[in-house]
């Protein structure tokens, strides 16, 4: 009940400004998908038989979902925190993994909106074939879960919303940008090559486009493995910091 | 059993002692106040009781559960409204009661919670935004935060400030009802007639350390010394009564009265004078006066 009211807030919390949370995502990916697909659509074929348009679309999708998980937590939590309102969830007998799980979840929901919404709308361009729907909802939850988690440790770490930005634009973008959204990494010269090999978020776009179109750069069980293990990771880290009370309880 | 012990509460941030060995217990059904400065460590208290803050040693206990080996128990027991001026701006005030007693584990909360409207003053504020609400407004919320839960024990920090005349006496009527249904309740607050009219039993920290623990009424009693103001038909005193004199010119004077004892013996000084009385008033010091008298000790 307690878990499941904390859910049920975090996500009320986001659909009432669905305009901010949802749409303008959407409209955002909407937006990329058309000027990329049509300025440099014709000229680039990154998978044999997959057309352009169609590889953007899982790109774009995975960057908003991984965008959003991630703000969904980490804008919820310092909002609460600079307004100070974080006591209502703080005073009563929430428990550290009710408060994890309930942020985390919620992270994956607004994720999966967002997901879908972009999928939904960019299907005018091209239809993936979607060869395997199973991988293709693993690493959706899955990439989902790792950028709530981190959203969530963003979100505590930060004291005032320009240290938020600050994770945001120093991390988490480069991160989704240089990971494969819009081309394959096999395009890069071999440094690069090599540095994405050591981006997580590579892993979720390039698991999430086997999902798609049954080809990849990467084996769909290394991203697996590589996307869980950060998973993991990232979730043990929140979960201390929430049994301590770091940045929470003094 | 105790609704609230605190049993050598220590609290360093850094190298400052916010709290320095605090002991004392609050028993069931208790009106009871906490009184001090900014900074003598109220707030810090009452954060230790609630989980968002903890002890750098000593333990603490409510209802008989200990704040943090059985916080759940310890928490479901206490309600706390907190100081700062805070509210979530995406809900109405109905949704952020449910929100608040699902948090408790309430569900089908909504007949209390209208009641507790009811007692607030707020009732046809139930669908309102808590952005649209006044500051009063949204601190009588705060208040129903606490109370969504129905604890035995009830921790007010700062209640009633920005709280208009009316709506504080009917939100001090209501509180009082609580009390008088058998909830402890506890209180900070700088409106010290407050705490005078409603407090049974007062508790003063001074720099995290508990200087004073008392029954209002002792603590009325043996504060400071009374005065009595005379005016007296002569334009000065008996020799033997200027050292109690602490103001006044003749005919009016104040002296210093240390007990009713010596009222007797003042009095007997003027009739071996010859001196007669025109007007008489004994003064007893307020919470006020007592509450400057010891925090400058």
């Amino acid at each position: 009940m307690r878990f499941y009211t904390l859910l049920q807030k975090e996500i009320l919390r986001f659909w009432r400004v669905a305009f901010q949370t949802v749409a303008a995502p959407v409209l955002t990916a909407l937006l990329y998908q058309l000027i990329f697909s049509h300025s440099i659509g014709q000229h680039v074929e990154p998978y044999p038989g997959v057309s352009y348009a169609a590889f953007l679309i899982p790109g774009l999708a995975m960057m908003s979902m991984l965008q959003n998980s991630f703000a969904n937590a980490s804008s919820s939590l310092i909002q609460a925190k600079v307004t100070g309102s974080i006591v209502f969830i703080l005073l009563p007998p929430l428990s550290y993994l009710e408060f994890f799980l309930a942020h985390l979840l919620a992270s994956i929901v607004r994720g999966l909106v967002v997901g879908i919404g972009v999928i939904a709308v960019t299907l005018f361009f091209a239809m993936p074939p979607f060869s395997h729907p199973v991988w293709l909802l693993l690493f959706m939850v899955l990439g989902c879960g790792v950028m709530g988690a981190l959203g969530i440790i963003g979100g505590i770490w930060a004291e005032k919303f320009d240290q938020l930005a600050g994770f945001q634009n120093f991390i988490i973008m480069p991160l989704t940008f240089l990971s494969g959204v819009f081309y394959s990494i096999h395009s890069l010269p071999p440094f690069w090559q090599a540095l994405s090999h050591w981006n997580p978020v590579f892993y979720m776009i390039d698991g999430f486009r086997y999902g798609c179109f049954g080809v990849s750069d990467a084996s769909p069980w290394q991203s697996l493995a590589v996307v869980g293990v950060t998973f993991a990771l990232l979730a043990g880290i929140t979960l201390q910091m929430l049994r301590s009370g770091y940045k929470l309880r003094h | 059993m105790s609704a609230i012990v605190f049993d050598r509460i220590c609290k360093q941030f850094g190298s400052f002692s916010a709290l320095d060995e605090v002991s004392f217990r609050v028993e069931q059904g208790d009106f009871f106040a906490l009184l001090g400065p900014n900074g003598a460590g109220k707030t810090t208290l009452i954060s230790i009781l609630g989980g968002l803050a903890r002890a750098t040693s000593g333990t603490a206990t409510v209802m008989g559960y200990d704040v943090v080996q059985d916080y759940r128990a310890a928490r479901s027991a206490i309600g706390i409204v907190p100081q700062e001026l805070v509210f979530d701006p995406f809900f109405t005030v109905r949704e952020t009661l449910r929100f608040q007693s699902g948090y408790f584990g309430i569900r089908h909360n909504d007949d209390w919670i209208d009641e507790i409207l009811l007692n607030i003053g707020l009732a046809e504020k139930a669908d309102t935004n808590m952005r649209k609400l006044s500051g009063g407004m949204k601190r009588r919320v705060m208040v129903a935060q606490a109370l969504v839960h129905r604890p035995p024990v009830i921790v007010l920090d700062e209640p009633t400030a920005g709280v208009d005349v009316e709506l504080r006496q009917s939100l001090w009527a209501f509180i009082r009802r609580l009390n008088e249904a058998g909830h402890t309740i506890v209180l900070t607050t700088h409106y010290l007639e407050e705490a005078e009219t409603l407090c049974n039993r007062i508790a003063m920290l001074k720099q995290g350390r508990l200087i004073a623990l008392e029954d209002k009424d002792t603590l009325m009693g043996h504060g400071s010394a009374r005065s009595l103001r005379i005016v007296t038909t002569a334009q000065a005193l008996p020799d033997s009564l200027m050292p109690l004199v602490t103001g006044g010119s003749g005919p009016e004077f104040e002296l210093k009265l240390a007990d009713c004892c010596a009222l007797e013996d003042i009095l007997g000084e003027l009739r071996r004078a010859g001196i007669g009385l025109k007007d008489i008033e004994v003064t007893k010091p307020d919470l006020e006066e007592i509450f400057v008298d010891m925090m400058h000790r």
